[in-house]
């Protein structure tokens, strides 16, 4: 049976490139980059070499760079550091999304607890925060703004560098969850007057284990662990040295081959939707233009994620629904219910994204599977019977 | 969260799937915002379930429930089929993740509702046979 890996926005393989850069730091050079012999300075020097990659591929200062465990930890770390700067000036007001990614999202309930106030802006039926919503909500209190790059459900792209202008002309920090977008879309952080940015390295063809938080230099980053003069003192403990190489070599990598990934990636992308979409009683989620070149994500009404996804399993190929069967809650995701749609219809829900490792053959074998698994769902779902009931009856 | 191979094999190949077009018992249970539903059809001649076909809206636990209710309750006198517990059903799984646990309640609730109905329509008054049925929304309460 074929096996076809379309779970790019989950994680993605380490690309062969990543694998060579990292075999001699798991095997000869092992020293501790913090020991001053020269073995030691081997494993420093890597570091900081990576530091200066992923400075260079986000148009950012090396002295810029803190390597992390990963994405969440630098969303934790961002927002963490902003509201204490907040409120020290007394400013305990915060802007986001209804549709950021739980590390954004439970950060700020945590925060809210803490007497924080925090407004989620709608991000429509689109997927699209505007920047209107976000230039209205800033008052005199606002310490933060934080909205995602790119929405790792349903891949809309937000308008950052209009959200950047209007932080910077009032004096208001902006970070952003860059996770799903860095290594796939171009990001300049200067040009975009992004003050703050996470990102992991796994969703790009690096390891699990390891991101990095881009913090512009003049804002101070409280300390996240202590005990040690790592990441400047502000994040003590001995460096993930063969993940942090990995990182530099697969940022490097992806951003120089960002234009022809996209164009690749998106074609396939577009073959998938064009496909899809002669399956009847079936939507796309999210803006058609402004979204990540690789991320897929339609509804099918009458079916349940969870069943779609485990019989795509059995086919051999990995998917993702945001059905609430997958989340493991009552609710289907929290980034479907806010484009507005029904429970409904978003527990029918299935996201694909696909990277610069699928094929035309990759989309052509799922456009093969998908369309009989979803008869045969159908066929057994007695919410189906009653769809079809409802259009009989407004037909006659 | 892992299903166990009984429910996968129920999930990848359900037992009793379909319609019965003279069914004298039909059972719908559940509501398509909590993301499952189940309906059961049952044939019954002389108080004994003869033949039983299910239609679910669900997830994998939702469907594998349905298969196995269908096949402990056919060929089985319906006093027998009442005492079907969602506890039984799970165990005849191999067991269902926690978060899974309201779909065997669903099973369960199914069937009662299927045999509610041929009550009715033998002039019964069904709440003295079979009981209050729960609500589906209220099931996800056992999670």
């Amino acid at each position: 049976m074929r096996f076809v890996y379309a779970d790019n926005a989950a994680t993605t393989a380490v690309s062969e490139n990543v694998k060579n850069a990292i075999l001699p730091y798991l095997t000869e050079q092992y020293g501790n980059p913090s020991s001053l012999y020269s073995f030691g300075q081997t494993a420093f020097r890597a570091v900081e070499k990576a530091r200066q990659q992923v400075a260079d591929a986000l148009g950012a200062k090396k002295e810029e760079i803190y390597f992390t465990s990963g994405g969440s930890e630098a969303d934790n770390w961002a927002l963490r550091a902003a509201a204490k700067l907040g409120e020290k000036k007394g400013k305990k007001h915060i802007i986001s999304t209804k549709f950021e990614h739980h590390a954004i999202l439970h950060t700020l309930a945590a925060l809210e607890k803490e007497g924080f106030k925090v407004t989620y802006l709608d991000v429509y039926e689109n997927g699209i925060v505007k920047t209107q919503d976000v230039e209205n909500a800033i008052t005199d209190e606002t310490c933060l703004v934080t909205i995602m790059y790119a929405n790792n459900e349903i891949g809309t792209v937000q308008p950052i560098s209009e959200i950047g202008k209007i932080c910077q002309s009032k004096g208001v920090l902006f970070h952003t969850d860059a996770v799903q977008a860095v290594g796939h879309i171009a990001i300049d952080v200067k040009e975009q007057n992004i003050d703050m940015l996470s990102l992991s390295g796994h969703k790009f063809h690096a390891t699990k284990g390891v991101g990095a938080l881009y913090c512009r230099k003049g804002i101070l980053l409280e300390n996240l662990i202590h005990g040690g003069a790592q990441e400047r003192g502000r994040r003590a403990g001995t460096e993930n040295v063969p993940g942090i190489v990995g990182l530099g070599v697969a940022i490097t990598d992806m951003t120089a081959h960002l234009e022809e990934n996209a164009k690749k990636v998106s074609a396939l992308r577009d073959r998938l939707f064009e496909g899809a979409s002669k399956i009847s009683h079936s939507r796309i989620n999210g803006d058609r233009e402004s979204r990540l070149p690789g991320n897929f994500s339609m509804c099918f009404e009458g079916v349940e994620g969870e069943s779609l996804l485990l019989m795509l399993d059995m086919k051999g190929v990995c998917a993702s629904s945001g059905s609430a069967c997958t989340s493991g809650s009552l609710d289907p995701s929290h980034v479907l219910l806010s484009i507005g749609l029904k429970h409904e219809v978003a527990h029918g829900s299935l996201r694909l994204s696909l990277g610069e490792y699928n094929t035309e053959e990759d989309v052509d074998y799922i456009l093969e599977v998908l369309p009989p698994i979803i008869e045969r769902l159908r066929d057994m779902s007695p919410l189906w019977e009653h769809i079809m009931e409802e259009e009989a009856k407004k037909n006659a | 969260m892992e299903y166990s191979e009984k429910v996968m094999e129920h999930f990848a190949n359900p037992h009793n799937v379909g319609v019965i077009e003279d069914a004298n018992g039909v059972g719908e249970i559940g509501n398509a915002k909590c993301g499952d539903i189940m309906k059961m059809y049952l044939k019954i001649e002389n108080d004994i379930i003869v033949d039983v076909k299910f239609k679910t809206y669900g997830c994998a636990s939702a469907i594998a429930t349905s298969s196995i209710a269908t096949d402990l309750i056919k060929g089985q006198p319906i006093s027998e089929a009442l005492k079907l517990t969602n506890k039984a059903v799970v165990e005849a799984l191999d067991g269902l993740p926690a978060v899974k646990i309201h779909c065997s309640v669903l099973a369960e609730q199914a069937i009662k509702a299927a045999i509610a109905d041929y009550y009715t329509r033998q002039g019964l008054d069904p709440e003295l046979y079979v009981g209050k049925l729960d609500d589906c929304c209220d099931l996800h309460d056992h999670h």
